[in-house]
């Protein structure tokens, strides 16, 4: 059985950038114990010599030539459209790392 | 009887004898929406200018009737949110593959329907804007994800509709409100302006009235699209053509009824009543015994697709919902729902440091003998028939705290959609008490859609459960 | 730096200069008038954007790593690899992760060869810039950027002082612009250093060079990070070699970071410390179908590739006896060196010095032939008319001519002078000391 700690929640809340409260830590650490009985499970199935799955309709090379299709392309306010935080044709966000 | 009941098919026919119009079909098909929507919830928008655009599709294929379309597809000029308040207001500025080829085909997306959030559920209670209910019967629930499209044709609200499936969000809410709803092959359709949930495993396709009409619409969605690099270059037969060939000598696996938790229960006995109907139409059919290991004529139990499913979507769903940061649109990741901080931080654990090998890259493992076992079975058999969801729709309140309650739900459909085969849900049986349905799930080969939905007329034509078909 | 000596493994990010981007069709050019004008829903990270992978981006990878002799993985795949930033649309960047298009090449340098560990393609980032709107500070950020192809380069840790990192990286460029799949221009970031760099204890070495030196690597590295020119990283190495040596001697060891380079200052300053170490669980992109180099496409590609550049150089060396360090600076492309091949046939058909053009370009920047020529005159005099000059001169100084009968075979220098003065023309040194000797000897 797999247990999953709080902290262990906490670490992932971290990685994952969702923020969540003590209390939540407590609650997702109970849902992913539970969640992770019904998973382990799977760990009776051999699967010696089994390779994973990435592509189950055994797709390979789809690529695109190296052509520019400016039909595609947004201009810059459809590209702003969805956000308030823009400035002078920019995204904006509190400054993170300040240079020295 | 009014015309937004009437099948996509019927209406198109109606329109080219000039016995009904246009705008006789969006009076009574916004009447019904009007008349129904504050009550079930299923639609989030409504497109106040449809007839308008409708009237000047009228020669094309699709003739400018209404078409619902789930609220994971981006169509420009109607807000797409997924149903979550993550994307509160995002106006699409880009159409998805799937819409641009039904407006392109004279369809008029009518409005979005509602979801689960992300499409994170199998009951369309997880919706940031409140759950749809069942018009079958309002004290109950959808299913879902899908659950707006497939109740807005339960509802004659539109004429035919458009959702998605990652394991068992079309045929699940398609078997609960009784309709029909086809989960075509992974990469017939395209995924292209299309919410990602499960990248591996998500499929757009038809929730329609019958049979009939999602074969019809099937053929204006499917095809390669040079956006999604997934998507199959095979050549897509016309589904229609040969669409009443019958079921005469196709050999009929059914599938998992003989599992303790389904046995006996109405759900099997709806099975195997389908079973005879095809027996009666000359097809052959036998029961496919299940294992536990991969053992040649035997099915692979579902029981370990769970495990594998809930592995790999919590995984991708943890990296698609990573873009998610309210910088470039939507809002801020502190607004995702709880089931979605829950999917995407269990997602987040399978694939960190230390515990990919055991989680991920096992459940990929176990995947490659989903696909191995259904290779072998339809060298086999021509189809395999079973359930698509293990039982009636759930009373509305359902969603209990139960993380694993989607996938209890979805088992039945889980190794399929793993395997990426196709599949359709019609309806098998109805509950005259609660005037609930039951579905039958009809599965074939990779790309052999055009099979399943000739099994599936035929059996729908015989069975006389679809309350479209008259017999 | 007795007892200590510097371990320096580089990683290089350099930009494609494909049509479009890596996974998008969005215009790659790194000189955009405005922000946020070459985006698109993939590279904008748009909700069910999908990548498709540039062909050209993979085989130009597969080219540069034929031409850093690396082997090929025949079996390829793109994996996304996750972390937050305001740059990165998506939340995570396409990358590489254990299946790189190359690995195990080598790069040579005069200190001796650096290991090329793999060479493997990526999709750039957004830009930011930090600036201070309405008196609040904040961080503008462009996507121009965002989703051009991104070659990175990594070396073993291999380097063994500044002098040779710069080498490296100078030879590297070279490479990449003699195959003409980036312009690697540094001011513009279209070339990237990123140096780990760490001391070892020569005495521990010593004591335990019996066993594989890698598992005796330092337990640190400080990684300098986003370095725009090859003096910078040479300054920057040696600024860190000092400040690193002078904790170890404290009997300390150097916190583990990222820092930059102050050009100004002279100096490195912390960037960032990893408080844990990074966690970007690295899974296959299902968008992307696996890719298959087989040996027919493998063939293709290395038909493609020109000439190698040590080849070309070595035979250059051979042919017209000319140095690298010169006739390098003559071209940067394996097209312009194609041209400058038929220019150095030409001229040697000519019975002209090669090595004389090649110092002709180079110091008086003629660029044909014919300017060559000019600049000589040599095509004025004919051997004829130069011979009636010189049975002039010779008439004229008998001495000197006994002078070199007699052993003093320098004196042609000065009748070389007088039969240039005579023909008040610039004459080739060489060809007419033949022709004074040979009327002498005659």
């Amino acid at each position: 059985m797999t247990k999953i700690s709080p902290n262990l929640v906490k670490h992932m809340s971290k990685l994952a950038k969702i923020p969540i409260s003590e209390k939540e830590e407590g609650e997702f650490a109970k849902g992913f114990s539970k969640t992770l009985d019904v998973v382990d499970k799977l760990f009776k199935v051999d699967v010696k010599n089994v390779e994973p799955t990435h592509q189950v309709t055994g797709l390979e090379n789809v690529l695109r030539e190296d052509k520019v299709d400016e039909k595609k392309m947004l201009s810059q306010d459809q590209a702003l459209s969805n956000t308030k935080k823009k400035y002078n044709g920019y995204f904006v966000v509190d400054q993170i790392l300040a240079e020295d | 009887m009014k015309t937004n009941e009437l099948t996509l098919k019927k209406a198109i026919e109606l329109l080219d004898k000039k016995e009904i119009s246009l705008d006789e079909i969006y009076v009574d098909t916004l009447a019904a929406i009007n008349e129904k929507n504050k009550d079930l919830n299923v639609y989030l928008k409504i497109d106040k200018d449809a007839l308008e655009k409708a009237k000047k599709e009228s020669n094309k294929p699709l003739r400018g009737l209404p078409i619902a379309v789930k609220d994971n597809f981006l169509t420009i000029g109607l807000a797409t949110t997924a149903s979550s308040k993550v994307l509160d207001g995002f106006m699409p500025p880009y159409e998805s593959t799937v819409t641009k080829r039904i407006k392109n085909s004279g369809g008029v997306v009518i409005g979005k329907t509602n979801m689960d959030a992300w499409a994170h559920g199998s009951s369309t209670e997880t919706s940031d804007y409140g759950p749809t209910k069942n018009p079958r019967n309002p004290k109950y629930l959808p299913g879902g994800s899908s659950g707006g499209s497939a109740a807005a044709v339960a509802a004659d609200m539109t004429i035919a509709a458009i959702g998605s499936e990652t394991a068992g969000s079309i045929r699940q809410p398609a078997a609960w409100s009784g309709v029909v709803g086809l989960k075509p092959t992974y990469g017939r359709t395209s995924r292209y302006g299309v919410v990602a949930m499960g990248s591996s495993l998500d499929s757009p396709g038809p929730i329609t009235k019958t049979v009939e009409d999602a074969a019809f619409l099937l053929n204006y969605i499917a095809g390669q699209d040079s956006n999604d690099g997934t998507t199959s270059s095979l050549p897509i037969p016309d589904c229609g053509k040969d669409l009443k060939k019958g079921a005469k000598d196709l050999k009929i696996g059914i599938c998992y009824i003989d599992h303790p938790n389904i046995k006996a229960t109405p759900v099997a006995k709806a099975v195997e009543e389908a079973g005879r109907v095809f027996e009666n139409l000359g097809a052959k059919v036998e029961q496919v015994g299940i294992s536990s290991e991969l053992e040649k004529g035997k099915i692979l139990t579902h029981e370990h697709a769970i495990g594998v499913y809930t592995v790999v979507q919590r995984g991708e769903v943890s990296s698609n919902l990573s873009r998610y940061d309210g910088i470039r649109y939507g809002q801020d990741r502190s607004h995702f729902g709880h089931e979605a901080k829950n999917r995407i931080m269990l997602g987040t654990f399978s694939l960190s440091k230390g515990y990919s090998d055991k989680y991920y890259n096992f459940a990929q493992k176990v995947r490659s003998l989903y696909i191995k076992n259904f290779k072998e079975l339809f060298q086999e058999y021509d189809l395999l028939i079973s359930s698509p969801s293990p039982s009636y729709a759930l009373p509305l309140g359902s969603l209990s705290d139960d993380p694993m309650f989607g996938e209890l739900q979805d088992m039945l459909v889980e190794p399929s959609s793993l395997a990426g085969i196709t599949g359709i849900s019609v309806p098998c049986f109805r509950d005259e008490k609660t005037n609930l349905y039951l579905g039958l799930n009809i599965m074939g080969d990779y790309f052999q859609e055009e099979k399943v939905l000739q099994a599936a007329w035929a059996y729908e034509q015989a069975s006389g459960w679809n309350p479209w078909v008259k017999i | 730096m007795k007892n200590y000596q510097v371990i320096i493994g580089m990683e290089t990010h350099v930009q494609l200069k494909t049509k479009s981007g890596m996974f998008c069709s969005c215009k790659n050019d790194p000189n955009a008038e405005k922000p946020n004008i070459y985006t698109c829903p993939v590279c904008l990270g748009l909700p069910g954007a999908l990548p498709v992978a540039n062909k050209q981006a993979i085989e130009w990878t597969i080219k540069l790593g034929l031409a850093l002799g690396c082997k090929i993985n025949s079996l390829s795949k793109f994996d996304r690899k996750h972390y937050f930033y305001p740059d990165l649309p998506k939340g995570y960047q396409i990358s590489q992760y254990d299946l790189p298009f190359c690995y195990q090449g080598k790069v040579q340098t005069s200190f001796g060869p650096v290991g090329i560990t793999r060479v493997h393609l990526e999709e750039d980032t957004g830009k930011l810039i930090h600036d201070t709107v309405n008196g609040k500070k904040v961080s503008l950020i462009d996507f121009n950027r965002s989703g051009t192809p991104l070659v990175e380069i990594v070396t073993e840790p291999e380097i063994y002082s500044s002098a040779q990192a710069k080498e490296y990286a100078k030879r590297l460029r070279q490479i990449i612009r003699y195959l003409d799949i980036s312009d690697c221009d540094m001011e513009s970031g279209e070339m990237r250093l990123e140096a780990n760099i760490s001391l070892q204890n020569i005495k521990s070495q010593i004591s335990n060079n019996k066993s594989n030196s890698n598992d005796k690597l330092p337990n640190y590295k400080v990684e300098l990070k986003n370095i725009n020119s090859f003096r910078y990283l040479e300054r920057g190495i040696e600024y860190e070699v000092e400040r690193q040596q002078e904790i170890l001697e404290k009997g300390e060891t150097p916190v583990q970071e990222t820092r930059g380079f102050n050009a100004e200052k002279n100096i490195t300053y912390t960037q960032r410390t990893k408080e844990e170490a990074a966690d970007y669980r690295y899974f296959p992109d299902p968008d992307l179908p696996p890719i298959n180099i087989d040996k027919r496409w493998l063939g293709e590609i290395n038909s493609s590739l020109p000439e190698t550049l040590d080849g070309l150089f070595k035979r250059w060396q051979k042919e017209y006896s000319l140095k690298q360090e010169l006739v390098e600076l003559l071209f940067e492309t394996a097209d312009e060196s194609r041209k400058l091949d038929g220019l150095f046939k030409q001229c040697h058909k000519e019975k002209l010095s090669v090595e004389k053009l090649v110092n002709a370009m180079v110091h008086k920047k003629v660029k044909t032939i014919e300017e060559f020529k000019k600049l000589t005159s040599v095509d004025d005099v004919s051997d004829e008319s130069l011979n009636i000059i010189i049975e002039k001169v010779l008439k004229d100084n008998q001495k000197a001519v006994v002078d070199y009968r007699s052993g003093k075979t320098n004196v042609t220098n000065f009748l070389v002078g007088m039969v240039m003065r005579e023909a008040k023309k610039k004459i080739e040194f060489g060809r007419l000391q033949k022709l004074i000797v040979d009327k002498i000897k005659s």
